[in-house]
């Protein structure tokens, strides 16, 4: 019987904690066309959001692609088949890996970073003090920032798939000696352009919105303690994990 | 000052960058050039087994590619399948009387259509029909014809 109460909190919990991220969204949505008045401060967040994130982004793209080509190479070649490798490195990396590494990575990064600094605005009372001088703390801070990460979220994919796809290279064709021409070739005529290329952008577009939403979300409606900060920043990374592999999941489902 | 111009800077260039990767991917490591080829024209040609023939297969002359399956549909008088080549527009004069076959590469491989030329001076254009074809030869079948002819062999003897 407790077990049962318990389950019904959670999933009430859980329910309530949709709701008001929707009814969030919707709150930033309605104030976008005002704040895009002030491009100046959306791209100091891009780069805080994106560029800040950049290295790690590369970084981490080079080392899962090499990691493909070389589990890629093995696997393949006990079929006598390494000219697909390529085939292989770019699909897993445009459908799935590019899109949920970067987005995990992007919550690490970013997500915790955004949280911390909302939560510690509203816990030192910039917050209060804005709403104080009739500035719209959503719209002055919180749109700019969410704005950011839903411009970010698809060019740190494409950044992280193309040098990703550039470490596969490397070491199926530099190290592994797989042929150049049939790694190329193979690429060109099997993976399609709108079927492969336009559903993964579409996904990491969807990806930076959750993520982004989470972030703010946990930080403007933080505790204004420090452990209260402290405790958002962790929810922003566990709820933002979960999102985005269940959406992934989703969106493989409807899209392939 | 200096501060706001390094973050101009780094935000332009990942900006930059960005659009840079997607547009590289999307032109250098996808099948974009089996798009958008305005100049080419569209031929059918109707098979009675398509066998696995896919969309965006590739239609080859002598080994070389010179279009793409954009179509495929069964007719609904014949139950024929009804295949809709497009061809590239550099390939313009192709005989009328060319035969279209379904065939495999490598053994367990994709199937693609094989066009091999008549010898007719017409030729083939924008919504003619081709046809002689030759079906998709299915596995299965062939080893079930190969089966009974054993049989019946060895029945005779």
């Amino acid at each position: 019987m407790r077990l049962l109460r318990e389950a019904y909190y959670i999933v009430l919990e859980f329910l309530e904690m949709l709701g008001a991220c929707v009814l969030f969204l919707m709150r930033l949505i309605r104030l976008i066309p005002q704040s895009l008045l002030r491009p100046r401060l959306i791209f100091q967040q891009i780069f805080s959001v994106g560029g800040m994130s950049l290295v790690l982004i590369m970084v981490s793209g080079l080392f899962i692609g090499m990691v493909l080509g070389l589990q890629g190479y093995n696997t393949l070649n006990k079929f006598a088949a390494t000219s697909a490798l390529g085939t292989l490195v770019v699909l897993s990396l445009l459908r799935e890996l590019g899109p949920v590494v970067t987005a995990l990575l992007f919550a690490g990064r970013a997500g915790t970073a955004l949280t911390s600094e909302i939560g510690l605005m509203r816990a030192t009372e910039q917050i209060a003090g804005m709403e104080m001088m009739a500035v719209d703390p959503v719209r002055r801070i919180v749109v700019p920032r969410f704005l950011a990460g839903v411009i970010s979220m698809p060019l740190l994919v494409g950044i992280f798939n193309a040098i990703g796809i550039l470490g596969g290279f490397l070491v199926g064709v530099g190290l592994m000696k797989v042929d150049i021409g049939a790694f190329w070739s193979q690429i060109h005529s099997t993976v399609d352009l709108h079927e492969d290329f336009m559903s993964g952008v579409l996904k990491s577009f969807v990806f930076g919105i959750a993520t982004t939403l989470i972030a703010v979300f946990e930080g403007y409606y933080a505790q204004p303690t420090a452990e209260g900060v402290s405790r958002a920043t962790t929810r922003t990374v566990v709820n933002s994990a979960l999102a985005v592999l269940a959406l992934d999941y989703l969106l493989t489902a409807f899209m392939f | 000052m200096k501060q706001t111009r390094t973050v101009e800077i780094v935000t332009g260039f990942f900006i930059i960058l960005g659009f840079i990767a997607l547009y590289v991917i999307a032109t250098r490591a996808t099948n974009i050039r089996a798009y958008g080829d305005s100049n080419g024209y569209n031929v059918t040609a109707s098979f009675t087994n398509v066998g696995g023939l896919k969309v965006r297969a590739p239609v080859t002359m002598s080994g070389v590619a010179v279009g793409r399956v954009t179509d495929i549909r069964l007719d609904p008088k014949s139950f024929n399948a009804i295949v809709t080549i497009q061809v590239n527009g550099a390939y313009r004069e192709i005989p009328d009387d060319t035969t279209a076959s379904i065939l495999t590469s490598g053994l367990l491989g994709e199937q693609y259509i094989g066009l091999s030329p008549g010898g007719s001076d017409t030729f083939l254009k924008q919504g003619s029909q081709i046809t002689y074809t030759q079906s998709a030869i299915v596995l299965e079948n062939l080893i079930g014809k190969f089966l009974s002819s054993g049989k019946a062999t060895s029945g005779g003897k």
